[in-house]
């Protein structure tokens, strides 16, 4: 088959910025630890509030300024409703749902993952700036779903 | 290994279109109208709640008219349109007229999608299924809203038969040829369906309609999610490949040049059959349940559909420059003078073209891996497929119209019809510049997908985001006056003047350049591409689903939040 001349140096250049953009994300997902949430940690949807250690949900300090955080999301609201983190503290978040399918944002920051039932989610993140973080569900779960956030105070 | 393509001719564009198939092509293109003005009421309440300028009457729910919207435009508008489409290219470059059996398949294909659509509908209107039209689990419901989709996806699969069946009778009676180009990718871009529906189909019957009915009481959520986005990703080729076939095959014809190269635009086609579904992981970067290795796989398989889009983009500018040139056009970008500007057949599906070149960025944006945590599910994405699907392919479509309409009925695309065209696509640009404008800006600050009018307590986040809303709900305005104008326009062409041989609107087919090499014959072994298609799902996803079946996370009961 004929490939144009042009066309055989456009999808060269283009193939290659390909794969230098593709090994950038990869060097900085497995290289670097900048990897999207994740973890494979089942719980049962039902026995959230029972099951260590969402049934004491909140900040937990693992290390110096270093937390595990537990959080509930559920229709329509956040467990803790209000949390206070110290400045510069490393937050291991860990987050499940008691229902149906919920997003946790954290505007101005890089935490956006998924609440799934059956499931807990993990992601870490450092907060470096002090202030009143709003924390919302960016996945539709029902009527009440637009008054479904929180605030994480940093200070 | 070579043979001749069937070349159209310029007689058989101008040939009458068969009355009876007609009748089929205007009874999709009807429904797909029809979807889009519904869903354009529904579209343009949202933006109008979400601005904070009106509120809804308390019978009708914010969520409620967003599942409508969504349904009726990604699903009712493009799968009618799409089919009436490829039928109608597949009657004209296939034989001139449809085979009984297929006319029967298609219409059996309408009905059932019909019916579906209207089930699904008034599920819709009744609150019964605020679920959205992504319907995860373990929001529940009415079980006659999956109904409804088995409906709709089980007509489209006889539509798919009805393709791939006159495409093999013409295969048998032309012994030696290549198929024509409209068939080879009207089958490629079923074929896409076809395999891609399994996983929706999958998820419907075995778990939602069971477990909705109350025959099982749990669903698995991430089984449920990674079907559906294993249908989820594919289904947005499904739309845009019939875009690509106007570019490639009508575009050429309309501005008065070749098909820069039939074999490459083949070959593009065929690495959108491998390179569209097995990249589902990349909606569900953000999820627990999947390792992220797994993730990593499938962005680096989601990334490979640049080649073929690098290719369009190739093929698009070359055939542009060539015709140009061909026409006395010098200079570097002479060429771009000689384009007809001034002829909806062309400008509607070329701003289309160039609204693909920042929507594919973005998307390239969405896919990156741990850089989607910047705009997963915030406006952004919204903003995303409101340039892919609602300006890139509905402005192709549109452009379609406008001569697929009077070609079916024998009638003429009249001057003043034409100028109408030009003015809805710009009322169009305009009115999605604003919107989808605000929508990217908004949602890289963080403001949510999917939610109704807030201000979060007064946070300052979320005020910092009100001026974008009510620039979202202007852009959202204009384009509902786009939604009339083009429903308008529909109904206009459908009541054009007759025309005789000279002045009826042709049904454009490109032919190839006399410069491009024939066709190879190894394009259109079926077998193997379907084959390479079934070793990359299967490499992409068995270990990952796999463990979803192995280790199953416990199941989820049914839940009405709204």
């Amino acid at each position: 088959m004929h490939i144009h001349r042009l066309e055989k140096i456009w999808l060269a250049i283009g193939v290659a910025m390909l794969f230098v953009f593709l090994g950038v994300i990869g060097v900085g997902a497995f290289a670097m630890g900048m990897q999207p949430p994740t973890g494979h940690h089942t719980i049962d949807p039902e026995k959230v509030s029972e099951t260590y250690p969402f049934n004491n949900p909140g900040l937990e300090q693992v290390g110096e300024n270093e937390y595990n955080a537990y959080m509930i999301a559920y229709a329509f609201g956040f467990k803790p409703a209000k949390m206070e983190v110290p400045l510069g503290a490393k937050v291991h978040f860990q987050v499940t749902s008691p229902d149906v399918v919920h997003g946790f944002q954290i505007t101005g920051t890089t935490v956006n993952l998924m609440a799934v039932p059956g499931e807990v989610n993990h992601y870490t993140y450092t907060f470096d700036k002090p202030g009143e973080y709003l924390v919302l569900c960016n996945e539709y779960c029902g009527a009440g779903h637009e008054f479904m956030a929180t605030t994480i105070i940093v200070k | 290994m070579t043979a001749t393509v069937m070349q159209a001719s310029a007689a058989d564009n101008k040939r009458p279109f068969d009355g009876k198939d007609a009748k089929l092509v205007l009874a999709h293109l009807l429904v797909a109208f029809t979807a889009l003005l519904l869903g354009g009421v529904a579209g343009v309440l949202q933006g109008l709640v979400r601005g904070g300028m009106i509120e809804l009457p308390s019978e009708i729910g914010y969520y409620q008219i967003l599942t409508a919207h969504g349904v009726l435009m990604a699903l009712i508008f493009t799968t009618f349109f799409i089919i009436g489409f490829l039928y109608a290219g597949v009657s004209k470059t296939m034989g001139g007229k449809l085979l009984g059996v297929v006319s029967r398949m298609g219409w059996a294909g309408y009905v059932l999608m019909t019916v579906g659509t209207i089930l699904g509908t008034i599920m819709i209107l009744a609150n019964e299924a605020t679920v959205l039209y992504t319907f995860y689990a373990p929001l529940k419901a009415n079980p006659f809203f999956y109904i409804a989709l088995v409906f709709v996806v089980v007509g489209s699969w006889i539509s798919g038969y009805g393709i791939f069946t006159q495409y093999r009778y013409w295969r048998r009676t032309h012994k030696g040829s290549v198929s024509p180009l409209f068939g080879f990718m009207a089958v490629a871009t079923m074929l896409v369906w076809q395999i891609a529906t399994i996983g929706v189909a999958i998820t419907v019957l075995f778990q939602f309609i069971p477990w909705s009915f109350g025959w099982v009481e749990k669903i698995n959520i991430m089984i449920s999610r990674t079907l559906f986005w294993y249908f989820g990703h594919p289904l947005v080729y499904f739309w845009l490949m019939p875009a690509y076939m106007c570019w490639y095959i009508c575009i050429p014809k309309i501005i008065g040049g070749k098909i820069f190269s039939d074999s490459m635009a083949r070959l593009s086609f065929v690495l959108f059959i491998l390179f569209s579904i097995p990249v589902g992981f990349h909606h569900q970067l953000m999820e627990p349940g999947i390792a992220p290795v797994w993730k990593y796989i499938q962005v680096v398989l989601t990334f490979m559909v640049v080649i073929p889009s690098l290719m369009t983009a190739f093929a698009m500018f070359a055939t542009f420059e060539q015709t140009g040139r061909a026409k006395g056009a010098r200079g570097l970008f002479g060429w771009l003078k000689t384009l007809p500007w001034g002829d909806v057949r062309f400008f509607a599906p070329f701003m289309g073209m160039l609204v693909f070149i920042p929507a594919g960025a973005g998307g390239i944006i969405n896919a990156s891996n741990q850089m989607n945590a910047m705009v997963h599910n915030t406006l952004w994405v919204t903003g995303h497929f409101h340039l892919t699907v609602a300006t890139t392919v509905a402005l192709t479509f549109f452009g379609v119209a406008y001569w697929l309409i009077p070609h079916v009925l024998g009638k003429q695309l009249t001057p003043r019809m034409n100028r109408l065209g030009i003015i809805q696509t710009i009322i169009w640009l305009i009115g999605m510049f604003f919107m989808s404008g605000s929508m990217h800006t908004v949602g890289l600050f963080g403001s949510p997908r999917r939610t109704a009018y807030t201000t979060y307590g007064d946070h300052p986040d979320a005020v910092f985001w009100m001026p974008y809303h009510v620039a979202m709900a202007i852009g959202g305005t204009i384009l509902f006056i786009g939604v009339i104008l083009m429903f308008c326009n529909m109904i206009a062409l459908m009541r054009a003047p007759k025309g005789d041989e000279k002045t009826a609107a042709e049904f454009p087919i490109g032919e190839t350049a006399d410069a491009a090499e024939p066709t190879p014959k190894w394009i259109e072994r079926w077998g193997v591409w379907v084959g390479v298609l079934v070793v990359l799902i299967l490499f992409a996803y068995t270990v990952p689903f796999g463990d979803m079946l192995v280790n199953p996370a416990p199941g989820s009961k049914p839940w009405v939040t709204w």
